[in-house]
């Protein structure tokens, strides 16, 4: 990766020092109240709103000059809205980035959470568009704040219930409603349901923004995060017929790739760093295997 | 052959190139001057300063070139500016009392006190396609300088007011600084202020559309165009160490006061209630279509019904800022693959349950 030289007409991370502290002030109130949706004085950013305005805000106030960053979106380092990310916060910060998990201290993402599992001191943050669980159920932002408050969440079992009765089991595949720390039903932003479980306990500290909503929520590390589900009717997960038709894994998330006009299909790890890792490293125990042999 | 997603810097980079390029056009016609676009396309030019937040035609010209001519773009780059300039302090309130005049109308009084002046308007010219323009070398008519008159021009409907015949914008008790939104996010129920603010900023052709289905039975207002006014008026601010109010520039504006029966509520006797638009440059139908929304939305503290699109808050006030709205349906855009594979996971899994059996390409 070329990267783009550091602009010093800009502030350290673009944003001003007292944003940043603003947005701190967010963050550390979020992660004090977890799944609860902080409003924080979201900035115009010269990236559009529905592009990752809030991830960025998050990561530029959490971002110190010897941090490694990450920036994945649907999975992959490669897509453009990533490399457009990164460039802009190796423009404006001048920090070291990299593709691989262990190595980040910080992980933007959109969509995905990472295969390889994350741990402690490291933080996520996961770009936003809808923050509010029931936006679809209840528009009205003054309605849905009443909700939380009362932890009056009925509305969203009902829908859960409908689906069930309708199809037999719940339709929602992404952005699949959470309960987070027994209190506030969340949005975990539009990642696969495959995910979710990830969610739970986990070591590192997740971070979510918002920026055209101006919403902050976090799950601070080691927290309970629960997917809704009835008694009868258990949360699951999506499940592949095949491996990934590049590393083998069987244990990933799996996009489909159409490969020809006949409509011939592939199944490939949709996380490009922990798909390439198995890769090499399936490379590597070859060619150990074939010196032994030797 | 599986091709993977690769290449996006290199593909960025290529686009930035052949955007400058299009953007440029053809090197044999001269390159068009920042200054030529504040000067001749004014309109184009307020239309930016007011919804980008900004009051500076040269950098909103500056916008204009730089996206083609695209004006949500245009203001997308003035906002993002903004964004990272301080907060020097905050100005006097305007007093548009005081304007000098390019152009003032009235639709509710024939005559009054300071006159009607129509000055610079498109509204009667007819329309006809000026091919002289094309040619170019036009000589202007000299234009009448605009009403430099010292006496102030106070708003025709505060003399209605004097009459109780329409209520009186009184400041209220205690009335605090007015919330930034910029700086502050947007919380419901908001007050007229900050819904005012939250107007000015919003887009035209939203404003307009709202403002017209008022018109049309979604929500009956009954307006008049009490009156509109554009013209330059003074800047003042007080800075600190002096204490009292220094002159720091003039300012070219539209403001429309429009005016709305009332037929009276258990708390108020009936009399014309009030709308108010306010917008940079010469917009006057930015600042009649807000004067139109901003009294819908006082449905709520009027003791109005609340059954119409542009008497509601949330619904108003969370869909007329143009970058929010243009961002998030662009933001289609972006790579959806992993929410769209467990979306066609899901649908194969219930096409089958349909008894259908699913067709293999």
């Amino acid at each position: 990766m070329n990267a783009p030289p550091r602009d010093h007409h800009v502030n350290f991370a673009y944003l001003d020092e007292r944003t940043k502290r603003m947005i701190r002030r967010a963050i550390l109130k979020a992660v004090c109240i977890p799944g609860y949706q902080v409003a924080f004085g979201s900035r115009e950013m010269p990236l559009p709103y529905g592009w990752g305005t809030g991830g960025i805000q998050v990561t530029a106030s959490l971002l110190g000059p010897d941090d490694v960053l990450k920036v994945i979106d649907q999975g992959s380092d490669d897509t453009v809205n990533a490399v457009n990310i990164r460039r802009f916060f190796q423009r404006t910060a001048g920090v070291e980035v990299t593709t691989e998990t262990p190595c980040a201290d910080v992980i933007q993402t959109r969509h995905r959470i990472p295969e390889t599992p994350l741990r402690e001191g490291q933080i996520i943050v996961y770009q936003v568009p809808v923050p509010e669980p029931m936006q679809r159920l209840e528009p009205r932002e003054a309605e849905t704040r009443k909700l939380h408050g009362l932890a009056e969440y009925g509305l969203m079992h009902v829908k859960l219930y409908e689906d069930i009765a309708r199809f037999g089991h719940i339709a929602t595949t992404y952005d699949y409603p959470v309960l987070v720390n027994g209190r506030y039903v969340m949005a975990p932003s539009p990642i696969p349901k495959f995910d979710n479980p990830k969610m739970h306990m986990n070591p590192a500290l997740q971070v979510f923004g918002a920026g055209r909503e101006k919403r902050i929520y976090a799950v601070p590390p080691y927290t309970p995060v629960e997917s809704l589900a009835f008694d009868d009717h258990p949360f699951t997960v999506q499940k592949w017929d095949s491996p990934c038709a590049l590393c083998g894994a069987t244990d990933s998330f799996l996009d489909e790739v159409i490969t020809d006009d006949h409509g011939t299909r592939m199944f490939v790890c949709s996380d490009s760093d922990y798909c390439r890792t198995r890769q090499q490293a399936a490379q590597a125990c070859g060619e150990e295997k074939l010196r032994a042999r030797a | 052959m599986y091709v993977a997603v690769k290449g996006g810097e290199t593909a960025i980079l290529n686009s930035y190139a052949l955007l400058t390029e299009l953007r440029r056009g053809d090197p044999a016609v001269p390159e068009i001057g920042t200054d030529q676009i504040s000067a001749q396309l004014r309109l184009a030019v307020a239309r930016v300063m007011t919804e980008g937040s900004i009051y500076d035609p040269e950098l909103a010209a500056l916008a204009l070139k730089q996206a083609a001519g695209d004006a949500v773009e245009a203001i997308f780059l003035l906002r993002a500016h903004r964004t990272t300039l301080p907060r020097l302090g905050y100005s006097l309130p305007l007093e548009t009392g005081r304007m000098h005049l390019w152009r003032r109308v009235s639709a509710a009084f024939k005559d009054l006190p300071g006159g009607q002046i129509l000055g610079p308007t498109y509204d009667y010219t007819q329309r006809l396609l000026d091919f002289s323009l094309l040619d170019g070398g036009e000589t202007p008519a000299a234009a009448q300088a605009p009403v430099d008159n010292d006496m102030a021009t106070p708003s025709v409907i505060d003399l209605l007011a004097q009459e109780g015949l329409v209520e009186i914008d009184a400041v209220p008790e205690g009335d605090s600084a007015p919330r930034d939104l910029t700086r502050e996010p947007l919380r419901f129920p908001a007050d007229r202020p900050t819904r005012l603010q939250n107007l000015a900023r919003a887009d035209e052709g939203f404003l307009l559309a709202m403002g017209y289905s008022t018109q049309r039975g979604y929500s009956h207002t009954h307006p008049f165009a009490g009156e509109i006014r554009f013209g330059s008026v003074e800047l003042e601010l007080v800075p600190e160490e002096l204490g009292f109010p220094v002159s720091i520039g003039d300012i070219e504006v539209t403001e429309c006061q429009m005016i709305n029966q009332f037929a009276g509520s258990k708390m108020l006797p009936p009399q014309f209630t009030r709308g108010y638009g306010l917008a940079f440059g010469h917009s006057e139908r930015k600042a009649m279509a807000m004067s139109l929304v901003d009294r819908a939305l006082r449905a709520r503290e009027l003791g109005e019904a609340v059954e119409a699109p542009a008497q509601m808050e949330e619904f108003v006030l969370s869909h007329s800022d143009n970058l929010e709205a243009s961002g998030f349906v662009q933001h289609l855009k972006l790579p959806h693959y992993v929410d769209f594979q467990s979306e066609l996971e899901l649908v194969r899994r219930m096409r089958r349950a349909h008894g259908q059996p699913e067709e293999e390409a």
